[in-house]
């Protein structure tokens, strides 16, 4: 079903006889565990800009719209999204283009969310449809609000499991005027690690931290070329702030190696790659995605070396992509090496039937597991909302 | 004066029986139940509301408080947890029949990591006290409330508090890693930790300014950031009110988000001018506060494109600070504000509504429009790049008919920030203040919704119940 409005969702979701598989295109299908549900419903058809004051830095849409054309809208104002969404569709082996629903739904961000903040952290106001088939509105169209519980917090990554998002209304900032990009060569993950938190450290307000080993910045255009691997800090901001700032990161940088700089289009390129984790588009297996504490990122990468796997690190080392093979032992390390490092491990990408038996995420704390289901049923009683998405049986 | 929900007279009669079992759970000081002493916990930051509680205990460790709940659960006993009590909502309002759980003494803070650039609080550890334990290293915790002095991390959690730079840096919510909670039935939870995004649902985004309502918090993991070189602010003064939100937007739509943007308006000016003596232009009806930051030629430059634009929107003045010293003197009479119009009158109530910045002009109107009608003066004080509003109104209370005319003009204040499409509350929370108005902002299907919520962390309502939903039946006749 792709209804054209709220009240077809409303409709769907009240004459549902069963399981309803939640989507906007469908580019994140192959991320968490598959719905086992008769029926799609899908956001797609919910489409169009349903509000945008550029100079009280609010945009809404409709969640169907897709995060490209917000990206269209707002640029033509000189703003744009503060977290990034990235567009994930190749990653996960999809043709289609992001929704900004599914942006909300799944609170996927992109380099800049080490400096600004997660997706869910500019969500200003949702409008949704629980499970019961009732609307319900949370936030609302302003900057600032604390009136009642934030529901608006629990949708963003909810993952379509307690309600369908059906219009989203975001914060969005002025784009920076100019972008540079720091480069140290040959490091280390470990080392990486201790320059980018010495770069997230200074006073210069880096806004992209990452890491990729040679053979991966190997596959990206704008790093022309740069031979081994690449510790990557951002600059964003007035053309005379970066021009200032890039100076003064390069000397405090220089303890860990000479840094190259990357110019403004380059940059622009290289961080979209970034986000949008392009280096491992093409790599047979399956995906993970571990954020964890940053000084730990350098150990995870160590251990899925162990296995065969292949890494890449962004926010300042606490965001690990993983490739790596598509087997019960490789979860299984991914599972350990998270666990010990105390942070979190979601499967991005991998075949249906192993990702049907393996936890995706970790189990949480079980008394959260039983507040949990209780707030499932708080919204969708039935049961009927992309059931088993993140956890089987619920 | 807000309907209180009716005792549980079953507890009440328990009240010995209770307080015995509560001393077992914790060390002599640590439970206090002679009336003399629970004065200073009858009420909060909305004084207009007292309410003596049946007990108060101040435990020391997560353990505790785990102990305190599970008995206090079984026991069907309500709880009404409690920071530094500076809640401007009636937050921490007690209620006859509920022991008041303060986590003052839960102060220590327990780790800080620079490389990470994360700390781990107790949720009594006051607001200053974060940036204090790492000003040395020129590190600081972003959100300043300006009662950053006395309030808590764990009030701050729970109210999801803001600042005067929260248009740069967010509010509590975007500040945070981790939470260690006790639930209502006393188990301990880990949410989050020291990395940035969660696998599953919120619970850290729903936690945060839950008032209380879900569980209690006892320790919190924040992200602490470099500080940044340097800081100065502006002052710009204008004829009218429209004005003034005419140029908050033309610097807004050039590209500058300053880190601080806060308007007053001509009795906000008089009354902080009064009392500080900061040299505020006396002839103006609006004023604005602009800070930037960075080095001092990054501050040069962007006090001096805002100096353009200012210029070009018929200032009656324009003063940018040349040094720390003169900023910090444009800042000490907005900082004074609340002493500033007690000076004036005694008792006030600060509202806290959010409106869409381009209604500002309008709205300031309409307000003006009912303190001529209500005859009860008000000072306007306001971040301007996030729409949200402090109303100060002034009132008498020894005339007790002149508290509920300020209280009815505060709602009718709400009313109308909803009514132009913003809400009821930006940053102090909805309390017991604001719990008759949800229905402004809220139908009653998304309210159930948000009370199958609450039920779904607290059961029994056992958690702060008289605040943020309006009484159900069930709640009125106990
Ligand atoms: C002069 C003045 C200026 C202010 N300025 C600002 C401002 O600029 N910005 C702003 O946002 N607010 C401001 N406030 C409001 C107030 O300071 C904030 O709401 C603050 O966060 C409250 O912290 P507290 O420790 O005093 O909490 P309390 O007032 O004790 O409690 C606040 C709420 O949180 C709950 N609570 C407290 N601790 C816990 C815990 N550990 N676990 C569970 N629940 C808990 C309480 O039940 C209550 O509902 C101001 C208040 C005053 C008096």
């Amino acid at each position: 079903m792709i209804p054209t409005d709220e009240a077809g969702i409303v409709a769907a979701i009240q004459h549902a006889a069963g399981p309803l598989a939640i989507q906007g295109h469908g580019s994140k299908l192959a991320m968490l565990r598959p719905v086992q549900a008769a029926a799609t419903l899908s956001t797609a058809g919910l489409t169009g800009v349903t509000l945008y004051s550029p100079n009280e830095l609010v945009i809404s849409a409709r969640a169907g719209t897709t995060i490209a054309e917000l990206r269209t809208v707002v640029a033509k104002n000189g703003q744009h999204l503060i977290a990034e969404p990235p567009e994930l569709g190749a990653l996960l082996g999809s043709d289609q283009p992001g929704t900004i629903g599914g942006a909300v739904a799944t609170n996927l961000s992109g380099p800049r969310r080490v400096a600004w903040g997660a997706m869910r952290d500019h969500v200003m106001g949702l409008r949704a449809v629980n499970g019961r088939g009732e609307i319900l509105r949370a936030g609302g169209r302003v900057l600032k609000n604390v009136t009642g519980l934030d529901v608006c917090k629990l949708l963003s990554g909810s993952h379509g499991t307690l309600a369908v998002i059906t219009e989203v209304t975001l914060k969005v900032l002025p784009a920076p005027e100019r972008r540079a990009t720091l480069v140290l060569k040959g490091q280390h993950p470990a080392e990486a690690v201790a320059a980018l938190s010495a770069a997230l450290g200074s006073p210069y307000a880096v806004s992209g931290a990452a890491w990729l080993p040679g053979n991966l910045a190997a596959l990206v255009p704008s790093l022309g070329g740069l031979g081994g691997n690449v510790t990557l800090a951002r600059l964003e901001d007035f053309a005379p702030s970066v021009a200032y700032r890039s100076e003064r990161l390069r000397a405090e940088l220089a303890e860990f190696g000479a840094v190259e700089m990357l110019d403004d289009a380059a940059s622009a390129a290289l961080w979209t790659d970034i986000g949008n984790v392009s280096p491992l588009v093409h790599a047979p297996g399956a995906i993970w995605k571990i954020s964890v504490r940053p000084s730990q990122g350098a150990g995870i990468v160590d251990a899925m070396q162990a296995i065969g796997a292949t890494c890449m690190l962004d926010w300042g080392g606490g965001l690990v992509w993983v490739s790596g093979p598509a087997t019960a032992a490789a979860h299984h390390a991914v599972e350990a090496a998270t666990s010990a490092a105390g942070g979190v491990w979601t499967v991005m990408r991998a075949p249906d039937p192993w990702r049907s038996a393996v936890a995706v995420i970790p189990p949480g704390p079980p008394a959260m597991a039983a507040i949990g289901a209780r707030v499932k049923a708080a919204f969708d009683p039935r049961g009927i909302l992309n059931p088993g998405r993140m956890v089987a049986g619920a | 004066m807000i309907e209180q929900p009716e005792p549980l007279h079953g507890v009440l009669a328990r009240r010995d029986s209770i307080v015995a079992g509560l001393r077992r759970l914790l060390p002599e000081s640590g439970v206090i139940a002679e009336p003399l002493r629970l004065k200073p916990y009858e009420t909060d930051g909305l004084s207009a509301y007292r309410q003596t509680p049946m007990a108060v205990v101040l435990p020391e460790t997560t353990e505790q408080v785990a102990a305190i709940m599970a008995f206090c659960s079984s026991g069907g006993v309500r709880v009404v947890p409690r920071g530094a009590g500076t809640s401007l909502s009636g937050g921490a309002l007690p209620m006859e029949d509920a022991v008041v759980l303060g986590l003052m003494r839960m102060n220590r803070i327990l780790d800080i990591d620079y490389a990470d650039r994360c700390a781990v609080v107790q949720a009594g550890v006051t607001n200053i006290g974060i940036t204090q334990a790492v000003s040395a290293r020129q590190f600081f915790y972003a959100p300043d409330p300006s009662s950053q002095l006395a309030c808590m991390i764990g009030g701050n959690v729970n109210m999801n508090s803001g600042g005067a730079h929260c248009l740069r840096y967010g509010v509590t919510a975007n500040n945070l890693l981790g939470l260690k909670i006790v639930t209502v039935d006393g188990q301990i939870v880990d949410i989050g930790g020291a990395h940035l995004d969660a696998a599953g649902l919120d619970w850290l985004g729903l936690l945060t300014g839950s008032e209380g309502q879900l569980a209690i918090v006892t320790e919190v993991t924040v992200r602490i950031l470099r500080s940044p070189e340097g800081a100065r602010a502006m002052l710009a003064a204008f004829k009218s009110n429209e004005i003034a939100g005419a140029c908050v937007d033309s610097i807004i739509s050039s590209g500058i988000i300053p880190v601080a943007l806060e308007f007053m308006d001509r009795p906000a000016i008089h009354a902080c001018e009064a009392f500080a003596h900061a040299g505020y232009p006396l002839d103006a009806e609006a004023m604005l506060i602009i800070e930037v930051e960075g080095s001092v030629a990054e501050q040069d430059d962007l006090l001096g494109r805002i100096s353009a634009i200012c210029a070009r929107h018929d200032p009656i003045s324009l003063k940018v600070a040349e040094s720390a010293e003169q900023s910090a003197a444009i800042w000490k009479g907005r900082k004074g504000a609340f002493g500033a119009v007690g000076r004036i009158s005694p008792d006030y109530l600060c509202m806290d509504g959010t409106i869409p910045t381009s209604q500002l002009p309008a709205v300031l109107r309409r307000i003006g429009e009912m303190s001529a009608s209500y005859g009860l003066q008000v000072a306007n004080i306001f971040h301007a790049g996030d729409g949200n509003l402090h109303p100060l109104i002034m009132f008498d209370a020894n005339d007790p008919s002149s508290f509920h005319k300020a209280e009815a003009f505060g709602a009718d204040i709400l009313k109308l920030c909803v009514e132009v499409g913003g809400c009821l509350t930006g940053e102090h929370g909805v309390g017991v203040e604001k719990r008759d108005l949800m229905g402004v902002q809220f139908t009653e299907i998304e309210l159930d919704q948000q009370r199958r919520l609450k039920s779904a962390f607290d059961p029994g309502w056992l958690l702060n119940a008289n605040k943020v939903f309006p009484l159900t039946a069930a709640l009125r006749a106990a």
